[in-house]
C-alpha cells in the first residue's frame, strides 16, 4: 500500500518533470537544423511558470465546459501516465487497469478537448475540433491493433506485465517481425496523437492549418498552462509506451537504489532520443495536406494489422 | 531529405551575425520594466496591425529568422491574444481598427504591455492629418514601450526588447 503511493508519486513527478525538457528538446533539436541557436532546454519551465502567474480571461459566451476541461484533460493523461512504465518496470497504477484503460482515458481527454473547442463558438475551435476528430478517429483502431499485437507475443494486456518480461528476457520472442511493425504503426500513431510534423505543426501561426492549436486558441493563463503542460506529458507518455515496450533496456526490474538510478537514467535518455528523432523529422518533413493524413493514419492500421497477422501465420 | 541535415550541418548555427543596435538613447521608465519583470525569461507577442504599410510586419517577421532568431530570447509570437502577454501595435490606428484595436486590448490577459512599433504608431508618422486615420495607438490604449523607426531594424527591435526584460538594478 504504503509503497503503491510512493511509487505514484515517484512516477508523477518524474513525469511532470520530464515532460516540459522533452518539448524544449524536439525544439532545440528543429532550432539547430534550422541554423537558429533556438531557446534554452529550460524555456518551457518558464513558459509555464509565466503562465501560471497570469490572470486567465474566459469568453463570457462559454459554459462550465470550457474551465473544467484543462483539469480534465491534465488529470486523465496524468492519469494515464500512470499506466505505463517509465523508470520502474511496476507501473504504480498497475491494479487499476491496463493498455486497453490507457487508450481510452487518453481519448477522453481529447474528447473534452474538442467539445471546449466548440464551446467558445469561435470559428477556428470549431474547425480544430472536427479535424481532431478525423485524426483521434483515426488512428484509435491502429493503436489498438498495435497494442494487441504486442499484447498477443507477450500474453498479457497489462503494459507492466509487458515490460516486465521483456526486461527480464523471459519468453524471448523468436521472431521480431509483429513487435516491428506494432513499432512503426505506433510511432505513427504518437505523431498524430501528440500533433507534430506530418500531421499537425505544434510552432504554427496560421489558423486555417492547425488542429491541436486550434482547440485552445481561446485559452489563457493557468488553464492555458495546464494543457501545454497536459500536451507535454501526452508526449511523455507515448515516448515512455515506445521507449519501454520495445527497448525496455536499463528499466528497475527490482526497488533497489542502484536498479532505480539506473533506471531513471535509462528513461531520460531513451526519452530524450526518441524526442530528438521527432525533432529530426519535424525538420526533414513537411506537413501533409489534412486529407492525406488519413492515407498516413491508414498505414499505421494497415502496418499494426500486418503485425496481427504475422503473429498468427508465423506460430503455427 | 538528408541535404537538408548535411546543409544545416555544414553552415552551423548562423543566429547573432547581424550589426548590434546601440542601447536606447531613453532608458526604460522602472514602472514599466516592473511590469516586465515577469515575462524577463518568456514573452508571447501578439502582433497587431491597425493600418501599418506591413514594413513594421517585415521587420518582425525577420525576427523570427536564424540570423535573429527572437526564440533564443524566450519570445515567442502567438496566434491569439489571449496567449500573448505583449501587443505589438504598428501603423496609424486606422478608423475601421479602432474597434478591433481595443477588442484586443480587453482580450489580453492581465499582467500585459502594448508596445508601438514604428513612428506610424507613435505619432502617426506619415499618415498624419490623413481622413482614414484615428490618432496614436496611445490614444485608444494605454502603451507602455515606444520603438521608433520607420521602420525600426530588427536589431532594434530585439535590443528593445531585452532591455525591456532586463532586470533593474
Amino acid at each position: 500500500m504504503l509503497l503503491t503511493i510512493a511509487l505514484i508519486a515517484a512516477q508523477t513527478t518524474v513525469l511532470l518533470a520530464v515532460s516540459p525538457f522533452l518539448v524544449g528538446l524536439i525544439r532545440k533539436v528543429k532550432a539547430r537544423l534550422q541554423l537558429r541557436r533556438g531557446a534554452s532546454l529550460i524555456q518551457p519551465y518558464a513558459d509555464l511558470i509565466k503562465l501560471f502567474r497570469k490572470q486567465p480571461v474566459i469568453s463570457t459566451t462559454t459554459s462550465w465546459i470550457f474551465t473544467a476541461t484543462p483539469y480534465i484533460v491534465f488529470a486523465s493523461i496524468l492519469t494515464a501516465g500512470l499506466l505505463v512504465p517509465t523508470f520502474i518496470s511496476q507501473t504504480p497504477m498497475n491494479f487499476a487497469g491496463n493498455i486497453i484503460v490507457l487508450v481510452y482515458l487518453l481519448a477522453l481527454g481529447t474528447f473534452f478537448l474538442m467539445l471546449a473547442g466548440l464551446d467558445a463558438g469561435s470559428a477556428f475551435g470549431g474547425m480544430g475540433s472536427s479535424r481532431e476528430a478525423i485524426v483521434a478517429s483515426l488512428t484509435e483502431p491502429a493503436m489498438i491493433l498495435a497494442i494487441f499485437a504486442i499484447a498477443l507475443t507477450n500474453g498479457s494486456t497489462n503494459v507492466s506485465t509487458i515490460v516486465h518480461k521483456t526486461a527480464l528476457m523471459e519468453d524471448i520472442v523468436t521472431d521480431p517481425s509483429p513487435h516491428l511493425m506494432a513499432l512503426a504503426a505506433l510511432f505513427i500513431v504518437a505523431l498524430a496523437e501528440t500533433g507534430r510534423v506530418p500531421v499537425d505543426n505544434p510552432a504554427t501561426h496560421l489558423e486555417l492549418t492547425m488542429i491541436h492549436e486550434a482547440m485552445v486558441l481561446e485559452y489563457s493563463g493557468r488553464y492555458l498552462a495546464l494543457l501545454e503542460w497536459a500536451a507535454g506529458l501526452k508526449l511523455a507518455v507515448f515516448l515512455s509506451l515506445i521507449a519501454n515496450v520495445f527497448a525496455p533496456w536499463g528499466i528497475a526490474t527490482t526497488i533497489t537504489p542502484a536498479a532505480i538510478g539506473i533506471g531513471l537514467l535509462a528513461y531520460v535518455v531513451k526519452t530524450a532520443a526518441l524526442a530528438a528523432f521527432i525533432g529530426v523529422i519535424e525538420c526533414m518533413f513537411a506537413k501533409l495536406r489534412l486529407f492525406r493524413v488519413t492515407d498516413l493514419l491508414g498505414v499505421a492500421f494497415i502496418l499494426a494489422l500486418l503485425g496481427l497477422l504475422f503473429f498468427y501465420t508465423l506460430r503455427s | 531529405m538528408f541535404r537538408i541535415i548535411k546543409k544545416s550541418l555544414k553552415i552551423g548555427v548562423v543566429t547573432g551575425r547581424y550589426p548590434r543596435a546601440e542601447t536606447p538613447a531613453i532608458p526604460i521608465g522602472a514602472e514599466v520594466k516592473e511590469k516586465a519583470g515577469l515575462f524577463k525569461r518568456s514573452l508571447t507577442i501578439r502582433e497587431v496591425d491597425t493600418g501599418s504599410c506591413n514594413a513594421c510586419e517585415m521587420e518582425m517577421n525577420a525576427l523570427l529568422n536564424p540570423v535573429y532568431d527572437a526564440e533564443r530570447c524566450g519570445i515567442h509570437i502567438s496566434a491569439s491574444p489571449r496567449h500573448a502577454d505583449a501587443l505589438v501595435v504598428t501603423g496609424p490606428v486606422a478608423i475601421n481598427m479602432e474597434r478591433a484595436l481595443k477588442d484586443v486590448y480587453k482580450q489580453t490577459p492581465d499582467p500585459k504591455i502594448v508596445i508601438a512599433l514604428g513612428d506610424c504608431a507613435i505619432n502617426c508618422g506619415l499618415f498624419k492629418g490623413s481622413y482614414a486615420v484615428t490618432g496614436p495607438v496611445d490614444r485608444h490604449i494605454p502603451v507602455d514601450l515606444r520603438i521608433s523607426g520607420c521602420p525600426p531594424r530588427p536589431a532594434e527591435i530585439l535590443e528593445m526588447l531585452t532591455e525591456l526584460r532586463k532586470p533593474t538594478v
